[in-house]
């Protein structure tokens, strides 16, 4: 009897794998790609999804290159529709794209997101430049004309002006967006401050790229991994640290924590719109022309995601961290993204 | 017994050697238990630190802020052809009833920016309150009714007490002109907190408030009825086959060591292979909880085939030769007497087996399971999330009122594994049999 019902569970089972092995076609779009982008594209796919006219499409975060790395393995349906993006795509990956059959892709840039450096409350404001970033954190610094191990233990080494504080700084993991475009803003930027690093950048590039997007790894910067919101716990409990993380994390716990400014700018709102404050990216999503027509509402979404509720200056994803592009950018961006303007690499 | 008193035969009792031995031992004896006492408590100590901060946060999200209004279901704004056409009623715009209503309440606020901010007081999830109250009752239209509406999170974060009212204005998230309207309301008594049916009947939201966790429930109901079919048969007959039929030789043994070798193997690695036969092989659907469920069957079947085997064993070989004394074949004595005797032990083993796979989530990383998924799974091949992963997500997001409902959900399913293991406990007290 019992065996009755195990044979019977299994042939059912079997049978709908079976089942749902042919059906491909899907009601659904699928979105992957960025946890910087996700706040952003979710709260979109929610919008889109209460108006009733289509399913809310299923957003996952996977990280930007993990993304474009499902957005790029084929042009069937089991692959994602949409891939977000806290930076561009490289052209090596466009080209992995085309390879797989993916060759028609629109870019569509929805906003900026500022990376700061923030501590607890209780403390001062650091005021520090990208040059100073980049002595606290690099792996080797240039003294003497030569790169040497990472010298710097409190921050009134770098410059007296800083606190007599340990250096102690938590910040995302190299599987992320924000550790990049950290990297490649604020290190390469104070990188470049030092004319040993400018010459060693004209005559080997590569060499250079290693010097200024190496982190010290001697305990000064501690990984925290993905979760920003880990890093704002641990800076209130420790007032001495400092935390590198996106914008919308420093926007929403605005009462226990402060950012540092750097090169004399706060990071605010207002800011990183207008381009002043330096350590900002812009955000991206990527959609597969080909897919538009066979998922329903691919269209619409991109509409939704482009209209003035959404990423206007004052739509909804704004609430959410965004910060809008300018009025003009803006125009095209939805222009080009509702015409499905192929992607143009410069 | 013989050996110590040969042992102690020779010696004097009352020596002073003897009595610093004994005296020596006895400390020993105190310190370990000493020790052991202490890291019983430590490990209480812990445990109670970890419930107490869950608790001191989560509850909070069974109990949300409503704010009382005045709506008025003006004929203007929601059927102005008169009509009464239900497809026209549901496309009406809901939202300016619950703006109009704010206005009257507070006529001085004049400025678009102002206007905003009043207008986030209430959630955006009012308009489909009131859509629903007119879709159940037109006769609404063109009456005034005090209707509660859901607060905005911020409001809620304020009720609940979250949000520090002392501090400078600019720290704040919630500035003082709101909290002025909300000193207003509450003054009037429109703002109240209640019982956050949501949280139990809502998918997952971006909007803290609207969000719930049926979704992650249901999620995990079929990711888990799916890991249980496949795991519980195939673990027992495996069981039954090597401890009753397989006979005894090299290959067996190969056999026993990998299977208790893949009950250690971190889970991250089932979900490696789930997304490489499942989805990249079999072309099963994303983030489905039939793939979640075969997923956690692969990490399941190790666990109930141990338990399974230990059940078997236990179970005495007196039965065995008994059974087939009486002329029955090997299979009827397993199928007819050792398989129910040992029952009780699988099912404890199966239940355990289920409670793990109902805490997993790295495994379903791999097959898309951690996701945004905001409508609730209607079937097993609907996008889906579990609650583990509802958790993680929740705790990942800016939003400051994410905080309790990421406790909250913690809660739930710290509810469902003491369930589960209870059950496990009763099932074990209940049928088993010592021999």
């Amino acid at each position: 009897m019992l065996n009755k019902t195990f044979g019977l569970a299994i042939a059912a089972t079997v049978a709908t794998v079976a089942f749902s092995g042919q059906a491909l076609a899907r009601d659904q779009i699928r979105i992957v790609g960025s946890s910087t982008v996700f706040p952003f594209s979710t709260a979109v796919a929610e919008a889109f999804g209460s108006n009733g006219s289509f399913k809310t499409p299923v957003v996952e975060s996977t990280g930007s290159g993990g993304g474009l790395k499902l957005f790029c393995a084929g042009d069937d349906m089991n692959t994602p529709d949409i891939t977000n993006s806290s930076r561009r795509i490289k052209k090596s990956e466009v080209e992995t794209c085309a390879k797989n059959g993916v060759t028609e892709i629109t870019e569509v840039k929805i906003g900026y997101d500022g990376i700061v450096l923030a501590n607890s409350k209780d403390t001062k404001p650091l005021e520090l430049t990208k040059k100073q970033i980049f002595m606290a954190l690099a792996k080797q610094v240039p003294i003497d004309g030569k790169l040497v191990d990472n010298p710097y233990k409190t921050w009134s080494d770098i410059d007296p002006s800083l606190p007599n504080v340990k250096i102690e700084v938590l910040g995302p993991p190299p599987t992320s967006g924000t550790r990049d475009a950290f990297v490649e803003l604020a290190m390469e930027g104070g990188a470049k401050e030092f004319d040993l690093l400018t010459e060693l950048k004209k005559s080997d590039k590569k060499a250079f790229k290693s010097a200024a997007h190496s982190i010290r790894e001697d305990g000064a910067y501690i990984e925290a991994g993905e979760n920003d919101n880990l890093i704002v716990q641990k800076l209130e409990a420790n007032k001495d640290a400092v935390g590198i993380f996106g914008f919308s994390f420093l926007d929403q716990n605005s009462d226990k924590l402060q950012g540092s400014l750097v090169g004399g700018v706060e990071p605010t709102f207002e800011n990183i719109a207008d381009g002043q404050y330096g350590i900002s990216r812009s955000l991206f999503f990527y959609v597969k022309d080909t897919h538009v027509g066979q998922v329903p509402g691919i269209q619409e979404f991109i509409a939704e995601f482009t209209s003035e509720k959404a990423f206007g200056e004052f739509g909804y994803l704004t609430e959410k961290g965004l910060i809008p592009l300018t009025d003009a950018e803006r125009e095209k961006v939805r222009t080009d993204a509702l015409a499905l303007a192929p992607l143009k690499l410069m | 017994m013989t050996e110590q008193t040969q042992d102690t035969a020779g010696s004097n009792w009352n020596s002073e050697k003897f009595t610093k031995g004994l005296a020596k031992r006895k400390r020993a004896e105190v310190r370990f238990r000493r020790i052991g006492l202490l890291a019983i408590l430590t490990a209480l100590t812990l445990l109670a630190i970890l419930l107490f901060s869950i608790f001191s946060k989560g509850y909070t999200a069974f109990v949300q802020t409503y704010v009382t209004l005045d709506i008025t279901f003006s004929e203007e704004v929601i059927d102005r052809n008169g009509t009464r056409d239900p497809e026209e009623l549901r496309l009406a715009n809901y939202a300016k009833l619950v703006q109009n209503a704010l206005r009257a309440k507070f006529p001085e606020v004049t400025s678009r920016r102002d206007l905003r901010a009043l207008f986030s007081l209430v959630s955006n999830d009012a308009a489909d309150t009131l859509r629903d109250m007119v879709a159940d009752d037109p006769d609404l239209i063109g009456r005034t009714v005090p209707v509660s509406l859901l607060a905005g999170d911020d409001v809620d974060m304020v009720t609940k007490g979250y949000i520090d009212r002392a501090a400078v204005e600019d720290d704040r998230r919630v500035k003082d002109r709101e909290l002025a309207w909300l000193d207003i309301l509450e003054a009037d008594g429109d703002i109240s907190l209640r019982f956050n049916r949501g949280f139990f009947t809502n998918g997952d939201s971006r909007e803290p408030e609207k969000a719930g966790i049926a979704g992650a429930m249901v999620g995990s109901l079929y990711t888990l009825v799916i890991t249980m079919l496949i795991a519980f048969p195939i673990g027992v007959m495996t069981a039954i086959y090597l401890e009753e039929f397989a006979p005894r030789n090299r290959f067996n043994d190969l056999i026993e060591v990998n299977i208790n070798n893949l009950a250690a193997v971190p889970s991250i690695v089932f979900g490696l292979l789930g997304l490489a036969i499942f989805l990249n092989v079999a072309h099963l659907p994303r983030s489905a909880p039939l793939v979640g469920g075969l997923t956690l069957a692969l990490m399941t079947l190790p666990t109930i085939i141990i338990a399974a085997r230990a059940a078997i064993r236990a179970v005495p070989d007196s039965i065995r030769h008994a059974a087939l004394g009486l002329g029955a074949s090997k299979q009827q004595a397993a199928f007819h007497h050792i398989l129910p005797l040992s029952m009780p032990g699988i099912l404890t083993g199966t239940i355990i087996g289920l409670s793990q796979a109902l805490g997993e989530t790295a495994p379903l990383l791999m097959i898309g399971m951690v996701a945004f998924i905001a409508d609730i799974p209607g079937s097993i091949n609907d996008p889906a999330t579990v609650m583990p992963v509802q958790i993680f997500l929740w705790a990942d997001s800016p939003e400051r009122a994410f905080v309790e409902k990421t406790s909250g959900a913690i809660m739930v399913l710290l509810g469902f594994l003491i369930l589960m293991n209870a059950l496990a406990i009763f099932l074990r007290r209940k049928f088993e049999r010592r021999w």
